[in-house]
Order: C-alpha cells, then sequence, then structure tokens
C-alpha cells in the first residue's frame, strides 16, 4: 500500500477538483439510465440491445457509482450533495416510475447495505465473525410476519380452543416473574458473594425454577410444545449434570464461585423470559376474545410501532445469543454462531403454530400511509407502484439513520471499546474494557439493525419462509462486508451493492443469456453460480487485498503491519501518523478518504 | 410395551448409532489434524470430504457393469478417493492457506468458508455437465444384503446378532472395518513414525521445530494430505451409508464432524474418535424419539421429529463450548500475551 508506507514520498498537493467531471458523469449516466428505462425506447428500434440484462446491469452499476464518486472525489459541496442527493431522491424513483423491477432492486440494495452495516460492527468493528447473522433478519421478520398476516388469526383460534388458565393471573404470573427474573439478574450483576453463599442461591433458585415448571405444567394447559416435560428435561438434566461437575471440583477445592453466580445469572435471566412468554400468552388471549377483524392480522397503522418493537425483539436475541457464546472466540464463535442460525431456521421451520413452517407465511401486510399514496399519485406513479415507492423512501431513511448511528458509534467511547477488543482482547481488558458488556453491546445492535430490515423484507416480499434465511444468506452478507472492507462503512455499503446486483442482476442476466445454449446443461446455468461467487470474493479479498475496496485505514496499518514494521522502528511513530496527513487516524470513521483518493481501490 | 421389545430397538439404534459415528469420527479427524497444526478450523474440509464420496460415485458408477469383485471395486474407489481429496487438500493449503499463514486469525477462517463455497460449485459444476445433481450410489449386490442372514453358515457370529436383535447389512460391517483399518494406520503413523513425530512436533511448536531441522511447511502438507485422505475415505464410506448426496451435502456431516471434534477436544486424535461416535449415537437417538414416544406412549416425545436431530448436534455443540471448551479428552491451553 503506497498510501500508508511512510517511506513513500510525502504528499503535498491536494487530489484535482473534479466537480466539473463528477457533474457531468451524473449527467450522462442519469440520461443513460432514464432512456434505458423509457418505454418509448424501448419499444423502439433500439429496445432489444437496452433490454440486455447484462447491460442493463452495467447502466444501473455506472448509474451507482455517481454515489460512489459523490463520496470519493474532491468536488465543490454542492456538486457533491446535487449528485448524491439527486441521484437517489429523483433519479432513480423517475426511472423506478418506468420500470418498477429498479425500484424493486433499490430496495434490496439498501436492506443488504443495511445488514452489512449491522454484520459490520460485530465483524468489522468488533471483531467478531458471526456466521449466523441472518437470525437477527429472520427475528425481525417473522415480528412482524406473524402479527400481519392471516397467521395471526390461526394463532387467536389457537388460544381460544385452548385458554388454559383465564387472561388475568397469567398475566399477573407473567409480570411478576418477569420483573423477579429481571431483578434478580440485576441483583446478581452488582453483588459480591462467598462461595457458600453463591451455592446456596444457585441450588435455592434451581429448585424453585423447577418447581415453577413443575407446577406451571399443570395449572396452565398450554398444549404447546413449550411446556413440556422434554424442555423441562432439556433445560434440567443439564443444569443438574453441571451443578454435579461444579460440586466435584469444589471438593477437590477448585474455586466455583464465579461458575455458581453466572448460573444463577442464566436461571434468573431464564425466570425472565419465561414470564415474558406467559405475558405475551395473556395479551395473547386478551386480544383473541375480541378476534373480530383480525383475520389477515393486526391493523397496518400499527407498523411504525413494530419498527421499533423488531428492533427490540432483535437486540434481546441478539443479547440471548450473545450472552452463553461470547466468552468463546475467533473460530469457535464463529461456528457456535453458525451453528445457533441453524437452530432459529430449524425452529422457525418446525413451531408450525407460529410461522406455519416451511410453508411460510403469506400475505403479509404494509403500512398504511394515505397521504404518502396521495403524494405519489400526484408524482404520476401508478397504483401498485406507490407501495415499494414509500418502501424505497422508508429504507432510504433507515438506511441513513443506521449509517449516522453507525458514524457516531464509531467515534464514541464504546467505538473505541470495539476496536480495542478487536486489535487485542487481552490488552483491551487489563486497559479497563468491560469485555462481556462491550461485545453484548456490538451484538445488540448489529441484531437491531437486521431485525429492523428483517420487518421491512417482510413487508415488501410479503412471504416469508425459513429459506429466505438459511446459512448462505448469512454469508452473502459476510461476503459483502469483506469485499468493502471490514471496519470501513462507505466500503461496506459498496459491497452490498456490488454483490446485491451481482446476485440479482448479473447472475440472472448471464443465466438468460446462456439458457438457450445448447452445449451447456441446465444444471450449470450460470445463474445459479452464486455460491462461487461469492466464494471466490472471499478467497479473492483475503489474498490480493486483505483490507477491502475502500478500506479503511487503520485496518489497511493493521492487516499490512508487516510490510511497516522496519519503518515503525526506525520512525517511531511517523508511520501510523503520517498517513492520513491528519492526526485523525485514531478514528477510523473520521479519515478524510475524500482528499485520499490513491487508496480509492474503485476506480 | 414391554422391556422385550424395546431392548433390541435400543440396541439397534446405538448400533446405528455407532455405525454413523464411525464416519463421523473419520471426518472429525480431518477436522483435529489440521486444527492441531495450525489452529484453523479448515471449513472447506466438508467439501474435501463431499469430493471423495463424488470420487466413489464416479468408480462405482464406471464399474458397474463390470463382473469384478465388489470389495475390488470399493478398495479401487476408497484409493481413488484418498488420492484426489488428499491431493485436493494439500493444494487448498498450498494456494488459500500458506499466503495466509501470519495474517490475522479471521482471515484465514474467512478464506476457508470461501474456498468450501467455490468447491462446493465446482462440485456441482463438473457432475452437472454430465446432467447429473444428486448422485445415488449403485453399489455391488452383496453389499446390500444383510450380514450373517440366516443359512449363510456364518456360525455363531450370526446366531448372537439374532439373539440380541441388531440387524446390520454387508455394508455397515465394512464400514466398521475399513473405519477401523484406517483409524490403527493413523494411529501408527502419527504416533511411532518419524513422519509422526514430526508433525507432532509441528503442532506443538512451529518455529522450535524448524530449528531442530523439521521442514514445518512440508509436515503440514503432509498433515493436509492425510486429513484430505481420511476425508475421501470417509467420503466413499458416507456415500455408501446414505446412497444419495450432492454437492453441497458435505455441509451438514461436516458440522456433525466437526462437533465431534470439539466434543472430544479439538487437536486430540483420541478425542475425535470418542466424540464421532457420542455424536452419532446421539444423533440416532434424536432422531428415533419420536418412535419411542409411540413406544412408551409419550406425547410429547412423538413430537420430536427428524428434523431436530441436526439441531441436537449444535446443542451439544453450544453445550460442549459453553461449559467444557477443551472437549473431553482436551487440553486446557491458557492464552499467552
Amino acid at each position: 500500500m503506497t498510501a500508508v508506507n511512510p517511506t513513500a514520498p510525502k504528499r503535498t498537493l491536494p487530489a484535482p477538483d473534479r466537480t466539473f467531471l463528477l457533474v457531468l458523469f451524473f449527467i450522462v449516466t442519469s440520461a443513460l439510465l432514464l432512456a434505458s428505462h423509457n418505454q418509448d425506447i424501448l419499444n423502439g428500434p433500439l429496445g432489444n440491445v437496452l433490454r440486455n440484462p447484462i447491460l442493463e446491469a452495467v447502466v444501473v452499476s455506472l448509474f451507482l457509482a455517481n454515489v460512489l464518486f459523490a463520496y470519493l472525489w474532491r468536488a465543490a459541496p454542492w456538486a457533491k450533495a446535487l449528485v448524491g442527493l439527486g441521484s437517489l431522491l429523483f433519479v432513480l424513483p423517475l426511472a423506478g416510475r418506468a420500470d418498477t423491477s429498479l425500484l424493486d432492486l433499490s430496495i434490496q440494495i439498501m436492506i443488504f447495505a443495511a445488514l452489512a452495516l449491522g454484520l459490520n460492527i460485530v465483524v468489522g468493528l468488533a471483531g467478531l465473525l458471526d456466521l449466523g447473522y441472518v437470525a437477527f433478519f429472520a427475528v425481525g421478520a417473522y415480528t412482524w410476519g406473524v402479527f400481519a398476516s392471516p397467521r395471526f388469526a390461526e394463532l387467536l383460534k389457537f388460544a381460544n380452543e385452548n385458554p388454559g388458565a383465564a387472561g388475568g393471573p397469567t398475566l399477573l404470573l407473567g409480570v411478576v416473574t418477569m420483573l423477579a427474573g429481571l431483578c434478580l439478574y440485576v441483583w446478581f450483576q452488582r453483588r459480591q458473594f462467598d462461595t457458600r453463599a453463591a451455592w446456596i442461591i444457585t441450588v435455592a433458585l434451581s429448585a424453585s425454577l423447577f418447581a415453577w415448571f413443575w407446577i406451571g405444567r399443570s395449572i396452565f394447559t398450554l398444549g404447546e410444545q413449550l411446556w413440556s416435560p422434554t424442555v423441562l428435561w432439556l433445560i434440567f438434566v443439564p443444569l443438574i449434570i453441571y451443578l454435579v461437575t461444579l460440586a466435584v471440583k469444589h471438593q477437590r477445592g477448585a474455586e466455583v464461585r464465579n461458575d455458581l453466580l453466572g448460573l444463577s445469572r442464566i436461571i434468573s435471566g431464564l425466570a425472565g423470559v419465561v414470564g415474558l412468554i406467559l405475558v405475551i400468552r395473556a395479551i395473547n388471549l386478551f386480544i383473541a376474545s375480541r378476534a373480530a377483524g383480525l383475520e389477515s392480522g393486526i391493523d397496518p397503522n400499527f407498523f411504525w410501532l413494530f419498527l421499533a418493537i423488531s428492533v427490540l425483539a432483535a437486540a434481546i436475541v441478539g443479547v440471548l445469543i450473545g450472552l452463553p457464546v461470547l466468552k468463546l472466540k475467533g473460530d469457535y464463535l464463529a461456528i457456535i454462531t453458525l451453528g445457533l442460525g441453524e437452530v432459529i431456521r430449524v425452529l422457525a421451520n418446525n413451531l408450525d403454530l407460529y410461522t406455519a413452517g416451511s410453508q411460510g407465511i403469506t400475505p403479509i401486510k404494509s403500512a398504511a400511509v394515505p397521504w404518502f399514496n396521495s403524494l405519489a399519485g400526484f408524482l404520476g406513479f401508478t397504483e401498485d407502484q406507490h407501495y415499494l415507492l414509500f418502501l424505497y423512501v422508508l429504507v432510504l431513511v433507515v438506511v441513513a439513520i443506521i449509517l449516522l448511528v453507525n458514524v457516531r458509534l464509531d467515534r464514541s467511547r464504546i467505538g473505541r471499546a470495539w476496536i480495542a477488543i478487536r486489535d487485542d482482547e487481552v490488552a483491551a481488558q487489563a486497559m479497563g474494557v468491560p469485555l462481556v458488556q462491550t461485545k453484548l453491546i456490538a451484538f445488540a445492535t448489529g441484531a437491531s439493525f437486521a431485525g429492523v430490515m428483517g420487518m421491512i423484507f417482510a413487508a415488501k416480499q410479503t412471504f416469508i419462509s425459513p429459506e429466505s434465511f438459511n446459512l448462505f444468506q448469512s454469508i452473502g452478507v459476510l461476503s459483502m462486508v469483506i469485499l468493502g472492507g471490514m471496519g470501513s462503512f462507505p466500503g461496506v455499503i459498496l459491497g452490498a451493492t456490488v454483490v446485491t446486483l451481482l446476485n440479482l442482476r448479473i447472475l440472472p442476466g448471464l443465466g438468460e443469456a446462456t439458457a438457450n445454449i445448447s452445449w451447456i446443461p441446465q444444471q450449470v446455468n450460470p445463474g445459479q453460480l452464486q455460491r462461487l461467487v461469492f466464494g471466490a470474493i472471499l478467497v479473492a479479498i483475503m489474498l490480493l487485498r486483505p483490507e477491502g475496496l475502500l478500506p479503511n485505514k487503520r485496518r489497511v496499518l493493521e492487516l499490512h503491519h508487516d510490510e511497516n514494521q522496519e519503518d515503525d522502528s526506525a520512525e517511531g511513530n511517523a508511520g501510523a501518523l503520517g498517513a492520513g496527513n491528519t492526526g485523525d487516524v485514531y478514528s477510523p470513521g473520521k479519515a478524510p478518504i475524500k482528499e485520499d483518493d490513491r487508496s480509492g481501490g474503485a476506480k | 410395551m414391554d422391556l422385550a421389545t424395546l431392548l433390541p430397538f435400543l440396541v439397534n439404534v446405538i448400533v446405528g448409532g455407532l455405525v454413523l459415528g464411525f464416519v463421523y469420527a473419520i471426518i472429525a479427524l480431518g477436522y483435529t489434524m489440521v486444527y492441531g497444526v495450525l489452529q484453523l478450523i479448515n471449513f472447506a474440509h466438508s467439501e474435501v470430504f463431499v469430493t471423495g464420496a463424488v470420487v466413489g460415485f464416479e468408480v462405482f458408477r464406471i464399474l458397474a457393469p463390470n463382473p469384478m469383485n465388489g470389495y475390488l471395486k470399493l478398495l479401487i474407489a476408497l484409493v481413488a478417493a484418498m488420492v484426489i481429496s488428499g491431493g485436493l487438500n494439500v493444494l487448498i493449503e498450498r494456494l488459500a492457506y500458506r499466503p495466509l499463514r501470519n495474517a490475522p486469525k479471521l482471515v484465514p477462517l474467512i478464506t476457508a468458508i470461501g474456498v468450501s463455497l467455490i468447491l462446493q460449485d465446482v462440485l456441482r459444476v463438473i457432475e452437472g455437465f454430465q446432467g447429473r445433481f444428486d448422485l445415488t450410489y449403485t453399489l455391488p449386490d452383496e453389499f446390500g444384503s444383510k450380514f450373517c442372514a440366516a443359512g449363510t453358515g456364518c456360525g455363531g457370529v450370526g446366531d448372537f446378532l439374532r439373539t440380541i436383535g441388531v440387524d446390520l447389512q454387508v455394508k455397515d460391517v465394512i464400514l466398521i472395518v475399513v473405519a477401523l483399518i484406517s483409524l490403527t494406520v493413523l494411529n501408527y503413523v502419527v504416533n511411532r513414525t518419524r513422519l509422526g513425530k514430526a508433525i507432532r512436533a509441528v503442532a506443538q511448536d512451529r518455529v522450535t521445530a524448524g530449528l531442530m531441522g523439521i521442514d514445518s511447511n512440508l509436515m503440514i502438507s503432509a498433515t493436509f494430505l492425510i486429513g484430505g485422505a481420511l476425508g475421501g475415505i470417509s467420503g466413499v464410506l458416507y456415500g455408501m451409508k446414505v446412497g444419495t448426496l450432492n454437492a453441497y451435502s458435505g455441509f451438514e456431516p461436516g458440522l456433525v464432524a466437526f462437533t465431534a471434534a470439539v466434543l472430544g477436544g479439538i487437536g486430540s486424535i483420541p478425542g475425535a474418535v470418542l466424540g464421532g461416535l457420542l455424536i452419532g449415537v446421539i444423533q440416532k437417538l434424536v432422531s428415533v424419539m419420536s418412535v419411542l414416544g409411540e413406544v412408551v406412549g409419550s406425547e410429547n416425545l412423538k413430537t420430536i421429529d427428524d428434523s431436530y436431530s441436526k439441531m441436537g448436534a449444535f446443542v451439544v455443540l453450544v453445550l460442549i463450548l459453553i461449559f467444557k471448551p477443551t472437549g473431553l479428552l482436551g487440553k486446557s491451553n491458557t492464552e499467552k500475551v
């Protein structure tokens, strides 16, 4: 990397001003895009050429490169604003008016951009390789999908047929259990106990939880697997085995207090979750009694509330998955998150009542926004496009918010803690960074982005099934992060755009183009070579340019540490500080890439 | 239902689990050996293993019209699978992992995932050009029959098996025998030969081993060769056992085998075998839970269907990693600053 090599002559000249070039490029590509999606021209003599899927993908890519160049090149601020906002807010919707699939594609790109930004926090900033990331996406999607579809009516019907205990007491019990669990959890977090007290607490808690389950089983005939003895044994047999091994260790003189307290925390957390389930169940029953008008799901105006709920739900699942696994690192963490992601998918496949199993849930409602529809109608969009245009604007806003949150987080105390953990866990801990807490925040933040986008995805597709959330999707998102550059926000968005274009346009285009060639059997249609492409991206980037296409400064220094090492010893810190021409390299989000176009590898 | 019918049922489940477990054990050895020398989870091992299965399929398919002895065909299939899978594994190491030997830990791991994906599609394309996707093994006739069926005159063994109600096919027995032979040979190579000693030295401390005159790159290649050859063997055995597979079906057994390696203690060879056998039995038990529920008359057991058997392995993995990350036979290593 010449850009960071301290022995390279220092650059004194700023990058050339490219305002004119930028505006010119914007006008040309916009014209191309609009022309190639104009029905009149498409029906004319050029139509057949323009309809070629590969050519179309190229035109769309060129157009999207606008935004990238507006970010990368040095140009007047007004030109940057014009090109960036003009492309996204004006030209793209305009072209989408003529060709709805373009809107669809843009929404997909932005959904994946948000996912990649979320995964970037976990993988790029905190350095925790999560291979089950799509699980959070699934949580968000099912949160909305279950409620805003006919599935909800099925659920209510089931609740009516299996009332169990009456609504009121169940609600009370649920609230009490939940609060007790949470209070206990916090209490354990804050207090010190000696070993004897820890033993008493843990055994008492385990016993009371067991009793709770046992009594609860007979009182509430929930008729659902959740309450069955199988679950009871699944929880308690390992618990008892673990307690016994701890007792043996204790006998041999080992210190077990921390394990016991950890166990108590887990149990109280479990009680909190059980309480939550009871509360949900009670509310469910309550709604069931006034089920009229809910056959096709809840009122679409709840969409806005559910945006918040899906964020919360995904964050909670992120914490729940994170809690047990975060003391592992590196490859173990990768494989265990992969496993847990698959577990969530298998659960979605098997909890037929809630998720309709492999059939999937459909149709899922979207938000009802009459004022937006009339606005869209005023702007000349047809009836069936209103809904997509609304989602387009929504994802645009959400991605902007997510990006803002990312940038702010990155420069905050917690962002620096993440980077410290990624670089050296032991050293970070020694400097007073609370490991578990910081990692959990990373997990929860990353998960919440996926959750909100999962919900929008469900609303857009109107159909979700467990197959939309398989391991392969996680790897796709990972390859976006890797391609763009771990830890670099613009890079990650670029990665998401490139991979999504490849996946949705270029590969299917190739597949279409080669479909009629006789010597290529159906089984090897290039349209299905996603795995090869994703794998090649992962391997090629890791081998050739591990910092990604639009790298993050700090990451470059880290990954090319060997090459810089001699210079470091000779020139002290000058190498690291001199690289960016500013003192800001310690906070990667601030690195002034716009002035440093030599490291922008996209050209 | 009484004990007299339940007992043979359980015995069969355990025997079936052990047969499956031997396959897992050999795959797990591939993971554990590579992990031992490089501390890298070789994600591509599941595809190396499927390559072995595909090679086995091709050999059996090409030799199907040939009237030669079935065992000879099996031998050819095993040798071909060992050579190709072993070579492939060495190639992967040379091209994808060696340039990244000193990179941060996430980098080779991500590369491994990428290699795994590439291999999946390459395999699919190779078979796809011949118009195939799902590959169904055409085994020689004698492999499908029942082991020591009544009247075949294999004496006390058959009687004994019938008494305890075990239902074994010839291919299951072949599987166990091949697995045992390869485990013995591996044990000999690793523990009794100079090569094995050198590999163990590299696994312990690469730099010091280099100072003692051991070519660590060569030893790492040798480890990948052995691991890949084991993957090839297990591929053929797995193909014989399940009958039908495709280019993508390495993922699941690969993950289960990895679980087995972790369960036994990753890096430990006897651990991998123990873990494989245990996981095999556990998986088989979970997958027959619904039948067991039928037998004991428990409503709740009936609801656990076969799809949970995959989850069983994951749950074991999670529990092991949380409560005993070093595995059953592994040694703990504290991180040094």
